[in-house]
């Protein structure tokens, strides 16, 4: 059982107990009913009693048989009722820590990984806390219950139950064992196939130039084909195990029937009891038996529950505390002291001992190879990160004791490559200042040159974009992403360029948009382009994460320093 | 009930496995009464026998289903799993085949995603057709008949009430589920597909979110779904718990029924005492059968919408097709347009108008203009993934609709902005181009292409896995593989599509240097928004918004103060190597 888990959903326990409990009385009532069935029996076979006679002790059975179903529907009931609430509730929770960790953490190849836990992992927490856990509970009480009515009746049967019931479970964690390492190779088959499949989609005109595609119709036959053979060989075993239990309960009821009926031929037993406990027999196996139904998806809701609990560990790299709110006014003068940071896992530091001073109003220009740490920076200025070793301050206020919150209202970003969410136009601009009118957000598109696009989109300012909206070019998201930082007017500006050029047109209007933009804000710009270099008050040239020289274009060029020679690279292959 | 009809009709080669399936399926069931109900008479029996001798052949039997119950269900499950996975197997190949002739013109308006969960996902969906659905009802009508038949036997009365609870638990509850559960399952996909996408937004967008503070509506938003979701799932559970209940409910009223029918019966001495447990167990078994079906008609829904969204594909004409009676591959290579105009869809914006110009063999034009002109287009054109509809490709002076598709295709090559490499060895990603080329051919192709070093730094040289899930290989590795791939084909005319746009400038230097060998002799179409190498070209044509606004050299184009030389200008302000974009630990 997941422990660190329940810490975070601790009523779950309780709906647990609750499920096993109306399971355990559904039990009971179901050995209520085969005591008065046996009875009955007995009445009327041995006893020669008619329908009358027997009346009260059927109206008996009958309310058995309706509270046992009652009982069965109240159970599911209360189960899904506690998964819906673990699965919402732990849904909530993984987004939230999710957020606080942050784009340091979401970015990157973890995305999809992520984004798997987060849907189809909460979902699988259902059968884990629904069916599972409560089976647990009862594959452990239910049978002794039976045993506990069986013993005194008939120790020998009670016997040989007890001596065959630890079985189930030991074969069960052998078979668990095995098929867990072929279910993990099955899956690695699954998703082999399904990469395999990708790939042929993704590379079918490719195939086609070349005169391919119908040759690749035998590759497609013989993945399939053995695909096929690796499952069937997992499923042989599961059966193979299915098969060893079936067999074993089967013969143990047999025996104990052949066993009842020569006590009751030598008259050492009365009939209705031998009945019942041939009736009880199937009853004490049933619950270990669904219990292994249950147990795949119940290992699979494990193991999303660890990696669920796994993330909600790590702790945030920004700490949410609240020291003394200054007020940040005016311009801000930004000045990082011997700041460094190295992520988790890493030996080399991402950034280290890097001093830097952003004066208020001013444009600075960052620049260096992919990897030397540009992004990191960044992450460090909207504190998506908080630097480990040195400081940064703004106006004198060290930045780390500010909320996060009241930090970043002074920030706009603009990153390479901007989110559109699912929504309006109106509403992806609208981000940056909720409360912001219709008016004050088609302004700030008409100063981020994003009006003229947006009127021409089918809808205007209330077009669909995202995933399952209207498409945007790159230079199109660009500029809603400039509209957005208008709106919000931070005095501080990070504008992280985009590496790809974008058409002709594109390129100057968003030109021309971040001139605007930056205008009298204090403005760092990681920079893939000759004019935004040209036009900077001061360039800045990291090299594996620290500082290799600074100053002006021209001072800079001029030399044989990194900079001279990145920008030689660059224009030498040009026409 | 078409669609059902239809993938029904994929079991015909199957149908004498899924016929054993099913009777083993009933063997299974038949062996678990009779081992019970043997049972009860057995100790019935030995309550009134003198000597268990007399029981010999019911003790037999007992032992007998004892021992067929559990092969039977081992046997049953392996023969019906087997038929399935072949059958998924046979689906996936025959959908292969019908996806196939559709690429990419017809497929354009779907994601990969969404197709490779149509040949994975929905084909995985229809193994519920045929293991929960088609064979557990067969089975379930033969057990029903079989109790009918056996009750019959002792009462008439007590056949028909079973016939009708069976018939009740098989059908009734099945029917009563899906009435109750038909709008909220639909719901129920609906929430969860928004509160998936919504998610993938928030997680997607997590830069974006935090910088502007907006995280917290965000996540309220989410949470707001998964309140309606929870709603939703409650309501489910009341009806699944209902479907539980109802199913054990009517199994122990039959039993109590057979009771109160037999009861009077065994009085009056017409039927023998010593049957009562017997029946009333065999009143309890048969159920075993039908009450699988409930859960069988939730699935329906899906697996038959799984259905559907394969023949959706299956079922649509490909683009273009091979003339009733083709020329023969042309000797002479001129590839020319001429006036042609182009549109992806109806409504939709022409893509291409009035294009002409001609590609002689050996000379060299290059397509220039900004992104989303229309200039890859072309190749899909040349290619015949596409016809246009105003206008003629033509191939030796002859419409290229007049040679079979695969003749065509053979006289072009491509090195397209994005190769693919198959996941596959390089051998393989290689011999693509050349079926059976041996090791000499192929090294001389790396040579050509200068690869030869990832040949040495590949575990395993040739045979060496890359792709996905092998070795990792370069942007600029990529690409001349794709030239490697284009000089094993040797085709006549040679089409650059954007060959060096994800290359940092160096790269796309070396690249250049590769491909020269590969133009030499073949008449070459190079299509770029990154003027590099122009000076070497016969022609170039600026295509903007689908037009050629202008044409010329290299000399005559770059003082027009025109599209060109702005696009020139722009380029010569690009800076510095580019970053892979990431923002995590980079």
């Amino acid at each position: 059982m997941n422990r660190a888990l329940f810490e975070h959903v601790r009523f779950a326990r309780l709906y647990v107990v609750i499920t096993a409990l109306l399971g355990f009385l559904a039990a009971a009532a179901t050995v209520a009913q085969m005591v008065f069935l046996s009875r009955i029996v007995d009445r009327v076979f041995l006893k020669g009693a008619g329908l009358a006679s027997v009346r009260d002790l059927l109206a008996i059975l009958l309310a058995a048989v309706i509270a046992r179903a009652a009982l069965l529907w109240v159970r599911e009931v209360a189960a899904q009722r506690g998964a819906v609430r673990v699965k919402s509730e732990l849904r909530d929770r993984l987004f939230e820590h999710v957020l606080r960790l942050g784009p340091s953490y979401t970015g990157g190849e973890r995305t999809g990984e992520l984004v798997t836990t987060a849907t189809e992992g909460i979902e699988k927490l259902e059968p884990y806390f629904a069916r599972y856990l409560p089976q647990m509970v009862l594959s452990a009480s239910v049978p002794l219950l039976v045993v506990a009515y069986v013993f005194p009746r008939d120790w020998s049967s009670a016997a040989l139950l007890l001596i065959t019931a630890p079985v189930i479970p030991i074969m069960m964690v052998l078979v668990g064992s095995y098929a867990e390492e072929h279910m993990q190779r099955q899956w690695t088959a699954l998703s082999r196939m399904g990469a395999h499949f990708l790939d042929v989609l993704q590379g079918l005109p490719t195939l086609k130039t070349f005169n391919r595609g119908a040759a690749e119709r035998e590759r497609v036959a013989a993945v399939s084909e053995e695909f096929r053979a690796r499952t069937m060989k997992v499923l042989k075993f599961a059966f193979l195990s299915g098969l060893v239990l079936e067999f074993m309960t089967a013969v143990a009821i047999a025996l104990i029937a052949v066993t009842l009926g020569v006590r009751l031929v030598s008259g050492n037993m009365p009939f209705e009891e031998a009945f019942v406990v041939l009736l009880l027999a199937p009853e004490f196996y049933r619950p270990l038996r669904e219990l292994g139904v249950h147990r795949h998806a119940g290992m699979e809701g494990k193991a999303a529950a660890e990696r669920i609990a796994e993330i909600l560990a790590i702790p945030p790299p920004v700490s949410g505390e609240c020291g003394p709110s200054d007020h940040l006014s005016g311009g801000l003068t930004i000045d990082l002291s011997s700041v460094g940071y190295t992520y988790p896992g890493n030996e080399r530091p991402a950034l280290s001992d890097l001093s830097l001073m952003l004066p208020a109003g001013t444009r600075t220009a960052v620049v260096g190879r992919s990897g030397t740490g540009k992004s990191t920076l960044v992450n460090l200025l909207m504190r998506f990160l908080d630097p480990m070793e040195g400081s940064i301050r703004a106006n004198g206020v060290e930045v780390q004791d500010l909320p996060v919150d009241l930090w970043r209202t002074n920030v706009a970003l603009v990153p390479q490559r901007p989110h559109l969410f699912h929504g309006s136009v109106l509403e992806n601009i609208r981000i940056a200042r909720p409360e912001a009118s219709r008016a004050e957000v088609e302004r700030a598109a008409e100063l981020a040159g994003a009006a003229e696009f947006i009127r021409r989109l089918p809808k205007g300012y209330d077009t669909q974009v995202g995933e399952r909206g209207a498409r945007l070019s790159g230079g199109e998201a660009q500029r809603l992403a400039i509209a957005r930082a208008f709106l919000k007017d931070a005095p501080v500006l990070i504008l992280d360029e985009p590496t790809s050029s974008l058409d002709p047109e594109s390129e100057r209007l968003v030109r021309l948009a971040v001139e605007k933009l930056s205008e009298g804000r204090t403005t760092l710009i990681v920079a893939h382009r000759l004019n935004t270099v040209y036009s900077a008050d001061k360039i800045v040239v990291l090299e594996a994460g620290r500082l290799a020289e600074s100053g002006t274009h021209a001072a800079l060029a001029g030399g044989d320093g990194p900079y001279a020679r990145l920008v030689g690279a660059y224009g030498g292959a040009s026409a | 009930m078409r669609t059902f009809l239809r993938l029904i009709r994929f079991l015909g080669p199957y149908r004498w496995q899924v016929a054993l399936a099913v009777f083993l399926g009933v063997v299974t069931v038949v062996s678990n009464v009779g081992l019970l109900a043997t049972a009860a008479y057995v100790i019935s029996a030995a309550a009134i026998v003198s000597y268990i001798s007399l029981l010999v052949i019911q003790v037999y039997l007992v032992r007998i289903f004892s021992v067929s119950r559990s092969f039977s269900r081992y046997a049953e499950r392996m023969v019906s799993h087997d038929v399935t996975f072949r059958l998924l197997g046979n689906l996936r190949t025959w959908f292969y085949g019908r996806l196939e002739p559709l690429a990419p013109a017809r497929l354009a308006g779907y994601r990969s995603g969404d197709l490779l969960s149509r040949v994975v996902r929905d084909v995985e969906e229809l193994e519920n057709v045929y293991l929960r659905i088609l064979a557990p009802a067969a089975i379930a009508a033969v057990i029903s008949a079989f109790t009918f038949a056996l009750f019959y036997i002792f009462s008439p009365a007590l056949a028909f009430v079973a016939l009708g609870f069976l018939t009740l638990t098989g059908v009734g509850v099945p029917i009563l589920v899906r009435t109750l559960s038909r709008g909220l399952g639909r719901r129920e996909l609906e929430l969860r597909a928004e509160l998936n996408a919504r998610i993938v937004d928030g997680v997607q967008g997590a830069q974006d979110l935090l910088a502007f503070g907006a995280e917290g509506a965000h996540q309220m938003e989410i949470a707001a779904v998964g309140r309606k979701l929870d709603r939703v799932q409650r309501k489910m559970a009341f009806v699944t718990g209902l479907r539980d209940s109802l199913n054990d409910l009517l199994t122990n009223l039959t039993m109590i029924a057979a009771l109160v029918l037999t009861i009077p019966l065994v009085a009056q001495g017409e039927i023998k005492g010593v049957y009562l447990g017997f029946l009333a167990l065999v009143a309890l078994g048969a159920f075993e059968a039908v009450q699988p079906l409930g859960t069988a008609f939730q699935f329906l829904g899906r697996s038959l919408h799984a259905g559907e969204r394969l023949f959706e594909i299956s079922d649509s004409e490909p683009a273009v097709r091979d003339p009733e009676k083709p020329y023969p591959a042309p000797a002479d290579h001129t590839l020319e347009f001429d006036r042609v105009s182009f549109q992806y869809e109806q409504d939709e914006t022409a893509v291409l108008e009035d294009i002409s110009f001609t590609l002689r063999p050996g000379s060299r034009i290059a397509v220039v203009g900004p992104s989303g002109a229309g200039k890859s287009t072309l190749v899909n054109l040349i290619l015949r993934f596409w016809d246009p509809q105003g206008g003629e490709v033509r191939f030796g002076g002859r419409d290229i609709r007049d040679y079979e598709t695969e003749d065509l295709r053979s006289l072009v090559g491509v090195v397209a902005q994005d190769t693919h490499v198959f996941n596959a060895s390089l051998r393989e990603n290689l011999s693509l181009a050349r079926p059976g080329a041996d090791d000499t051919v192929l090294k001389e192709a790396l040579e050509r292409a200068r690869l030869s070093d990832l040949v040495e730094r590949l575990p395993g040289g040739l045979d060496g896995y890359i792709g996905e899930q092998g070795a990792r290989i370069s942007g600029g590795e990529r690409q001349r593989l794709a030239v490697a791939r284009a000089l094993l084909k040797d085709a006549p005319v040679l089409v650059m599509d954007e060959a060096t746009a994800n290359l940092d400038p160096v790269t796309e230097r070396e690249l250049l240097e590769s491909a020269r060998s590969l133009m030499l002799g073949r008449s070459t179409l190079v299509i770029t928004h990154r003027l590099v190498d122009m000076e070497s070209m016969d022609e170039i044509l600026v295509l903007d918004g689908g037009r050629i606004v202008e044409r010329g050299t290299h000399a005559e184009l770059r003082g027009s103060g025109d599209l060109y030389s702005r696009m020139l200008e722009v380029q010569n302000g690009m800076f510095a190597a580019r970053t892979s974009g990431r923002i995590g630990q980079n």
